[in-house]
């Protein structure tokens, strides 16, 4: 946006220079003509000459990779990744448990618990498939679908509903909306609601990373809805050409909200957009959690030995509401979330590969759905009944240290606080000792 | 020059007319006042404004292996030449052009902050900060407030070119510290000068707050004194005092405290009186303290900002100052300011808050 016209420092007498154009005669450009080759020069591009007038579109869509079909059995045995048993368990059940958790905590936002609440349903693949690729010092950057990246770090039960509930133990300070979960000790950035708006910071961190010589890269999760903020565009474009490793991973679900991704582009999906920068892309298919891993771990490898950034496009499905303040039924059938409740659902998928493999069976999946349950459940009333933070917490980390300003205004509210107590809910805040 | 003197001194109205054109509107609307600030800092050697920051910048590229600088220009010595010799000196990786987008320019830097590495970004121009204020305000502002203190990015530092320049129209002139102030989190500052600068910037890049250091463009070739040449750490949220006053006190910060002072002059000459004439240095946080004693002092004020009025920072401290010195004064609070429209190229002489416009404002507290 920034405009060039005024003079930028330079002195007035090199702007009165006669450009070259008018320097050079015409014999001595002849001359130089002869001794050059017949390709295109512009700085701009490197390109071959063409006289043949022709616009240019791609026509064919980028390939979605998978490594399992729809019943969950591999496609290519040799693109099979050579998981243990026990990583395709922990798969399983850290997707299990995040899909446990939405159900109990969309249930308790309807009967007025919590506040808010956005479940993950149909993109648990894209989570734990992503977060298993990746050790665990790679530092992520979320939109907010993305819970299931930290069920697999090891956020506990107690961790994501004492921030759904904001309560003294929330290492945000009950200060975020719930799900804007964040953790240091997990590498896991803050969640905040501008959309795209962690995508350049990534880059950035990114470009950090790279130079403290840490092998370490970046992971930066949005959906396709939110690439197409201008932020988005910053960041692909300063990933490229400032030599980010840094992994651009979109889920895209089909929707943002009520708009369809027909709506949303035009080009050929998000994977579309990586070449144009200059970004190596690959489309995966976000239902199957193996292609994922295996997209995710290639692009990890890929990104730090090249120090470049990588696009990941999972392709999936958002099978719920966008969040508890939506009804998805106003704008798309039931029928068809159902749909890929029934015909296509990452979880069902990986049942399938386990039961195929024999390592799975029906007494081990009920009691994992009610061992999980049951967790849920009991840190669901911990949180439930721990008192929210000191309202003075309102106050402090708006600043590294509070200014005179603040200090001031808080001992406003104390004051105006012992005057209308019985005003305001401070029997549900903590005191301080 | 002599025949421009004559042609100034001139009673000949065309003659006056001709010096008018060719010198007054090449020239700035202010006599820049050297500071003194350099005597217990060690060494110092003159340098203009631009060459302090370059040398803030230096010192912190020297000593801080993290730190970068980044940016439209930047590689090459930037458009107002604040980074010259920086990449030369360290490296590409460190001092490097960034795409021509302000959005992103601050976004990466956050990032870079966010893992502990000194980001110092440069924005080209002030004007063309607003595409980075979604960034800015909803992201750098409360990094640190969101995640309880878990994630931070206090090591951004933001630099932008800012405030009149004599001929840049909408878009090369604007004054947007109102629009941050308004925003819990950063911390904004406007120097006055060169010494001035290459302390502030220093303690700016050195803070654990994301800040906004404004530079004002007009300064950077104009303003030059003795700066030290080693490091040094000038505080931030304090206001200074650069003319002790007891008649009226007059408020400012950038290239209007020399406005200030040249009108503080003109009022002691013409009307015997001392005005003081404050520094405001920090626009978040502001330095209530120092603003409300002198008011105390004084009854008087005067608040002079090249920012339209409505909203201006002007009306933050006036309201402050009625409720903080509602006895002590003896007039209403009079702001002095650019006028509530785009800030505009031709007009620009008549546009700006001149000493003569502050002048008479001092004339109508000290009347009232």
């Amino acid at each position: 946006m920034a405009s060039r016209v005024i003079s930028r420092g330079v002195k007035v007498s090199q702007r009165l220079l006669l450009p070259f154009s008018f320097r050079a005669n015409v014999k001595s450009r002849v001359g130089a003509l002869s001794q050059m080759s017949d390709l295109p020069m512009f700085p701009g591009a490197q390109s071959q000459w063409t006289e043949k007038l022709e616009f240019s579109i791609r026509e064919n869509a980028i390939p979605t990779y998978r490594v399992t079909d729809r019943r969950g059995m591999v496609v290519d045995h040799l693109e099979e990744p050579q998981l243990k048993p026990e990583t395709v368990k922990r798969m399983y059940y850290c997707m299990k448990l995040l899909n446990i958790m939405d159900h109990i905590l969309y249930e308790s936002q309807r009967q007025g618990r919590i506040s808010f609440y956005m479940t993950n349903y149909g993109e648990e693949a894209t989570h734990i498939g992503s977060a298993a690729a990746l050790t665990d010092d790679d530092l992520v950057y979320g939109q907010y679908r993305e819970a299931g990246v930290l069920v697999w770090r090891g956020f506990s039960l107690d961790e994501f509903m004492n921030q759904c509930y904001g309560n003294c133990e929330d290492g945000g300070k009950g200060r975020q909306m719930p799900i804007h979960y964040g953790s240091k000790r997990l590498n896991f950035v803050t969640i905040s609601s501008p959309l795209a708006t962690q995508i350049p910071q990534a880059v950035g961190a990114a470009y950090a990373l790279k130079r403290s010589s840490d092998d370490k890269c970046v992971i930066v999760y949005f959906g396709e809805g939110a690439a197409s903020e201008g932020d988005c565009h910053a960041a692909f474009n300063f990933a490229a050409t400032l030599n980010c490793p840094v992994i651009f991973f979109c889920r895209n679900n089909g929707y943002a909200i009520s708009t369809p991704s027909s709506e949303q582009y035009r080009g050929d999906g998000i994977a579309g957009r990586g070449p144009g920068y200059g970004i190596a892309t690959v489309r995966v298919d976000g239902n199957d959690v193996f292609a994922v891993y295996n997209a995710t771990k290639a692009a990890r490898k890929y990104a730090l030995e090249n120090s470049k950034p990588v696009l990941l496009e999972a392709m999936t499905y958002r099978v719920g509401h966008h969040s508890t303040s939506d009804d998805s039924s106003a704008y798309r059938s039931v029928e068809e979330a159902q749909k890929w409740n029934e015909t296509d659902y990452p979880i069902s998928r990986l049942h399938n590969y386990m039961v195929s493999k024999g390592i799975w069976s029906v007494e081990e999946e009920n009691k994992l759905t009610a061992d999980i349950k049951k967790e849920v459940l009991s840190a669901f009333a911990r949180a439930e009944k721990l008192p929210k933070p000191n309202w003075k917490e309102m106050f402090s980390d708006v600043y590294s240290e509070m200014p005179e300003h603040l200090m001031k205004q808080m001992k406003m509210m104390e004051e105006h606080l012992k005057k209308y107590k019985s005003e305001y809910p401070v029997d549900q805040f903590k005191i301080l000792s | 020059m002599r025949a421009l003197k004559c042609l100034a001194t001139s009673s000949n109205k065309f003659l006056t007319q001709c010096y008018n054109f060719v010198f007054i509107r090449k020239s700035s609307h202010f006599k820049y006042y050297p500071d003194g600030i350099t005597s217990d800092k060690g060494k110092s050697l003159k340098m203009n404004m631009f060459q302090a920051i370059n040398s803030a910048m230096d010192i912190t590229l020297n000593k801080d292996p993290s730190a970068v600088v980044f940016g439209e220009d930047v590689a090459f010595g930037g458009v107002f030449r604040c980074t010259l010799d920086l990449q030369k000196k360290y490296g590409k990786d460190r001092v490097f052009n960034t795409p021509l987008c302000e959005q992103g320019i601050v976004g990466f830097g956050i990032g870079l902050a966010n893992v502990g590495a000194t980001a110092i970004a440069e924005i080209q121009f002030a004007d063309y900060i607003l595409p980075a204020f979604d960034q800015i305000v909803n992201e750098a502002a409360k990094c640190r407030y969101r995640s309880g203190n878990q994630f931070h990015c206090g090591s951004l530092t933001i630099r932008a070119p800012c405030g009149a320049v004599g001929h840049g129209g909408l878009y090369h002139s604007q004054s947007p510290e109102a629009f941050f102030a308004h925003a819990p989190g950063l911390k904004v500052v406007v120097p006055r000068g060169a010494a001035k600068a290459k302390g502030l910037l220093a303690s700016c890049i050195k803070d654990n707050d994301p800040c906004i250091f404004l530079e004002p463009k007009v300064l950077y070739r104009s303003a030059v004194e003795d700066v030290p040449v080693d490091e040094y750490l000038l505080p931030l949220g304090k206001a200074d005092i650069v003319l002790e006053g007891d008649a009226v006190t007059l408020i400012g910060w950038g290239t209007q405290i020399h406005v200030l002072r040249e009108t503080a002059e003109i009022a002691k000459k013409t009307m015997n009186v001392n005005c003081e004439v404050i520094d405001l240095v920090s626009i978040l946080p502001w330095d209530v303290d120092t603003v409300s004693k002198s008011v105390k002092k004084t009854g008087r004020v005067v608040i002079a900002h090249e920012a339209p009025l409505t909203c201006g920072f002007g009306a933050e401290l006036a309201a402050t100052i009625q409720e903080e010195c509602f006895l002590h004064l003896e007039a209403p609070v009079q702001r002095v300011t650019g006028f509530d429209t785009p800030f505009p190229c031709i007009f620009e002489p008549f546009y700006i808050p001149t000493k003569w416009r502050c002048l008479e404002a001092v004339q109508a507290v000290l009347k009232y």
